[in-house]
Formats: C-alpha cells, structure tokens, sequence
C-alpha cells in the first residue's frame, strides 16, 4: 500500500515541475517490495506460533478444569497428587492478595519518583536516580529475590512469610512504573502547565490538579501492565513463600499458595489428577494477567493525552 | 484596576545567552501596547518577564528591573506566584485543560486558589465567559469539556480563564496566530471591550493587528544575527505605521525586511 501512494506523490510533484517521462514503476523496486514483504509477513508469523501454541495447549488441557464451579471455590486442602477434585481458589486469592500487597507499596514510589525525574528533577541527583532505575530493570527477578531473603532471613531473622514475597515482587515492579508513568507525564504538554502558572497556582497545585489528571488513565494503564508482569514471576515465590495447599491470607505469618508455586508444586507430580491442575493453574494466570491487560488498554482509551 | 508598567534595563538570559538587552519601556495602563519584530528577536521573551513566566524555562533568569506601579516584580520578597496572579497571560496556541468541563476551566484560577464558594465561582464563570464574548455560545453546555470547542472558542476560552482571576495587566502571546480571520476579529473586538479594565501587552506577527488594536507599538530587532534583541523603537502606533525615527522600523513596517 505504502509504495503505490508514494509514487502517487511522486507523480503529482512531477506534474507541477514537468520532469521527463517518469517511466513508472521500475520491476527491481517491486520485486524488492515484495521480498520485504514476504519477510515481514514471515516473521510476524513466526512470532506468533508459540503464543497460538501456548494458548491452544493450556486451553485444551486445563479448559475442563475452570469449568467447574469447586476450581474456583475450592483449595487443594487435603488432596493428594493422586486424587481428584478440590480448587484453586486458595491459590487465586494468594496472587491476587500478594499482587494487590505489591501494587500498593509500588505505586507511591514509583509514581512519586516519576513526578520528581519529570517535574523536578535537574542536575546531577536526577541522572543519578533516573540511572538507578535503569539498573533495578535490568535486575533479574531472582537476584531481587536472594536479595530480599538475605535481608529479611540472613540479617533480620525473620522468617520467610508472604510479606517477604511482596518486598521481592515491589522491587521488580517499581522501575516499570517509573518508567510508564514518566512516559506519561512527558506526554502533557507544556502549556497545560505554563497556562496553570499563568493563573497564579503554585507548582505543586498545578502538578496535582492538572498534570496528574491528564496523565490518569495513562498512569493506571502502565500500573495495571506492570502488575500483570508481577503476578507472574516465580522466582521470588519459590525462593520467599514456600507452597501451601490451604486457604490463607495472613501476609505475615505461616505460608500462602499462589497460582505459580501451585504449577511448580504438582509438576512434579506424574499423576494425572496432578497434571490437569497444573494446565488449570497457567490458564488461570494466563486468565488473569490478560484480564489487567484488557482492562489497562480500555483504560487507556480515556487518555488525554496521545 | 489596571496597572502602569515600567520596563528598566531589563536583560533577559537562557543560561548563558543573552537573548535580549537593555530594553526600557513604559506601558500605561488601560491601553493596548503591541509588540512587533522578525521572528527570534525576543518580543515573546520580553512578555514573558512581565509575569515572570520566562523563570520558568530551566536556566531563564533577568538582570534590570520591571515595575507594576512601582513595586519591583524581580524584587527579593517577591512571589513569582503572586505576581502571575496579578499579570494574566494569553498563550499562542489556545491550551484549555483536557479534564475539565468549560464552566472548570473558567473556575479553574479560583478553585487551584482555593475557593470553593459554589454561587460566586458561578457568578465568576458567567461574568468572565460575558466578557470574553463566549457567553451566547456556551451557556447551555458549560458542563461540557473545553476542548469540545473551535479554535477561536477555545482561545476566548482561554481569555475568560485568564480575566476569571481580575488580573491587572493581561499579556497576549501571538493571540490570533492559530486562528482563522472571524477568529480573529472576534478577539480583537474583544481586546479592544477589555482594555477599559485592564492593561494589556500583545505580542504579534501581523502589523495589520498592530495597528488595528493597539496604542502603542514597540519595534523588536536583533543587532545582528547571533547577537541579542533590542528595543529599536517605541512610540504612538501611529507615529511608528505613519513617520517612525528609525530606519529599521520603517524598512520592517513597509515591508522591505523580515
């Protein structure tokens, strides 16, 4: 399509300056157009192969599994590898608490430490910062982990209880809201500050009723996508919450189960009761990560800014 | 209400540039004083220290001073927040804010300052909407956003934003230059209504404008290209469209450069 309105152009251009015959479409561009082409359309297709594969398999697999009312009501308390039955709830309800724990910790920061890098930040201090979350992206979910366990177990004492998971997960989470939300309050136009500033309200008033609600539903998109990315990592889970097969919901004390350590605990079962939870378990995930990811795109259509 | 300015010796820095030098002016008040000249000669820059708007640039500062009835608005104890409260400013491109509805975006001075008295912020939304002349037009959709609006709207939109908070001084950075000519009439008819109140500052590229709404006209040039703007000449409009004293303003005026 590109190709035939660029000639288009071309040809009206021609029209005003009256160049020599213009010869048409010469057949080395189209084949290389086509060839382009081909590769393009063979690379997106490439790239989708094993996330259709992906979807097709857990769907198959663990489908039956979520049809079931007890999968969502029930916990696996008291169900061995070999028997059937019991849910997933009590695995549910610990991503979730553990997710929502994580978010409310990260947020503040992350959001707080974008305002400043955007809004603030000059000199040597901001390089520094804006530095440092360079870094905390590029850190491995599993070094977060080791690190939060040699804090919270090695030089603390305490044992590792679900709140150690979170700690793990908030240091994973916080650079990618630093990072969306500064996208975010880049994207404000200037001159919806300075038009602020111009009617005598301070800069902090102008960065709380104006920057901020323009920016919302931007900010809560890229919170809802980092949060989505979160509840999936695995590393911290098994290095800092143990699995448990009961209903729990107390983040300080005793373990909580969570959808990843549940498909890491009945791997390694060769039993079939086993493995059907485990598919039940990734469509789950899968299930809930694409939920926030649906509803961070729907609210970012409310967007003021683009 | 409005009041007098007097510009002395004002240079106006980015970082190390000098952008402008040595400008000394005096704006009375309750009269329209346009400021015309070539692109980059710091005619906005200018206007843009008359509310210490040009700070708000990293590494914008001044050197001079810029007198509102004699109080130093670059003076130590002075709040830059307070003086943007006292100076209004119109920007180029009409920029109401997204989020609010057109009645909010009139409030908006007063409710970010604090007032939260329902019938005087309606009082104040009807008033300044009638004195931007976008009352007739608005008032059966002020629960509307404001970027719903034309273009033209939107800037008399943004001029009732800026009277809501009964400035003394109202500064006009190329009002007319993203709109078409009805527009543009309706804006000049309007600061035309406006300046019995207020005195007014406007930057423009169109000398036709100039001449049509002001009374004063100050002339902006560079020395030379690289070197910083200067005031070439201020005077009655009049006298600069009709027997300005400088060579450059007459050459710029009739055309010949720039």
């Amino acid at each position: 399509m590109s190709t035939v309105t660029h000639v288009g152009e071309e040809s009206t251009r021609a029209k005003a300056v009256t160049l020599p015959d213009m010869g048409g479409k010469s057949s080395g561009r189209a084949i290389k157009d086509q060839a382009a082409r081909i590769v393009m359309w063979s690379a997106f297709v490439i790239a989708c192969v094993p996330l259709v594969w992906i979807l097709v398999s857990t769907l198959l697999k663990g489908g039956h599994m979520l049809a079931s009312v007890d999968w969502w009501t029930l916990s696996q308390n008291g169900i061995t590898a070999r028997r059937e039955g019991g849910g997933a709830a009590h695995a549910i309800q610990g991503t979730l608490i553990q997710g929502a724990v994580t978010a409310l910790m990260s947020v503040p920061i992350g959001v707080l430490t974008a305002i400043y890098l955007v809004e603030y930040g000059r000199g040597r201090f901001a390089k520094a910062v804006s530095f440092m979350v360079d870094i905390l992206t590029g850190v491995p979910s599993i070094v977060a982990a080791l690190f939060i366990y040699a804090l919270w177990v090695t030089t603390f004492g305490f044992q590792r209880v679900p709140f150690a998971v979170t700690l793990a997960l908030v240091l994973l989470m916080i650079p990618t809201i630093v990072r969306s939300t500064e996208e975010m309050l880049k994207l404000v136009p200037n001159e919806l500050r300075e038009a602020s500033y111009a009617l005598g309200v301070p800069k902090w008033k102008t960065i709380v009723s104006i920057v901020l609600p323009t920016a919302f539903s931007g900010i809560v998109t890229g919170v809802l996508l980092g949060l989505a990315r979160v509840m999936g990592e695995t590393a911290p889970l098994i290095i800092l919450g143990p699995y448990t097969k009961s209903m729990a919901s107390n983040l300080f004390d005793g373990l909580m189960g969570t959808l990843p350590t549940m498909i890491n605990q009945d791997r390694t079962e060769a039993l079939q009761p086993a493995v059907d939870r485990v598919w039940g378990a990734a469509l789950t995930l899968i299930l809930i990560v694409f939920v926030l990811n649906l509803l961070g795109r729907f609210l970012g259509r409310f967007s003021k800014v683009s | 209400m409005a009041k007098r300015i007097d510009v002395k010796d004002l240079d106006i820095f980015y970082g190390d540039f000098k952008a402008v030098e040595g400008v000394s002016m005096t704006v009375e008040p309750r009269s329209v004083t346009a400021f015309i000249g070539p692109s980059g000669c710091g005619k906005s820059t200018v206007l843009r220290t008359l509310n210490r708007m040009h700070e708000v640039i990293p590494g914008g500062r001044v050197d001079g001073k810029v007198l509102l009835d004699d109080q130093d608005l670059y003076a130590r104890t002075m709040d830059p927040v307070d003086v943007r409260r006292t100076v209004g400013m119109v920007f180029q491109r009409p920029n109401p804010f997204p989020t609010m509805s057109i009645k909010d975006n009139v409030a908006a001075g007063l409710k970010l300052n604090g007032v939260k008295n329902k019938k005087r912020l309606d009082e104040v939304v009807e008033k300044s909407l009638k004195g931007a002349n976008l009352w007739n037009e608005v008032k059966d959709r002020l629960d509307k956003p404001g970027a719903g609006l034309s273009g033209g709207q939107q800037q008399r939109l943004c001029i009732a934003r800026a009277i809501a908070v009964e400035p003394q001084v109202l500064l006009m950075d190329e009002p007319c230059s993203a709109l078409d000519p009805i527009s543009t009439l309706a804006i000049e008819d309007l600061i035309n209504e406006l300046k019995s109140q207020f005195t007014i500052v406007i930057v423009t590229h169109n000398m036709q404008q100039a001449a049509r709404v002001s009374d004063q006209t100050a002339f902006f040039n560079l020395k030379a290209t690289g070197q910083p703007g200067r005031l070439v000449e201020v005077g009655d409009t009049q006298k600069i469209f009709s027997n300005p004293d400088e060579q450059a303003t007459e050459d710029y005026i009739s055309g010949r450069f720039g």
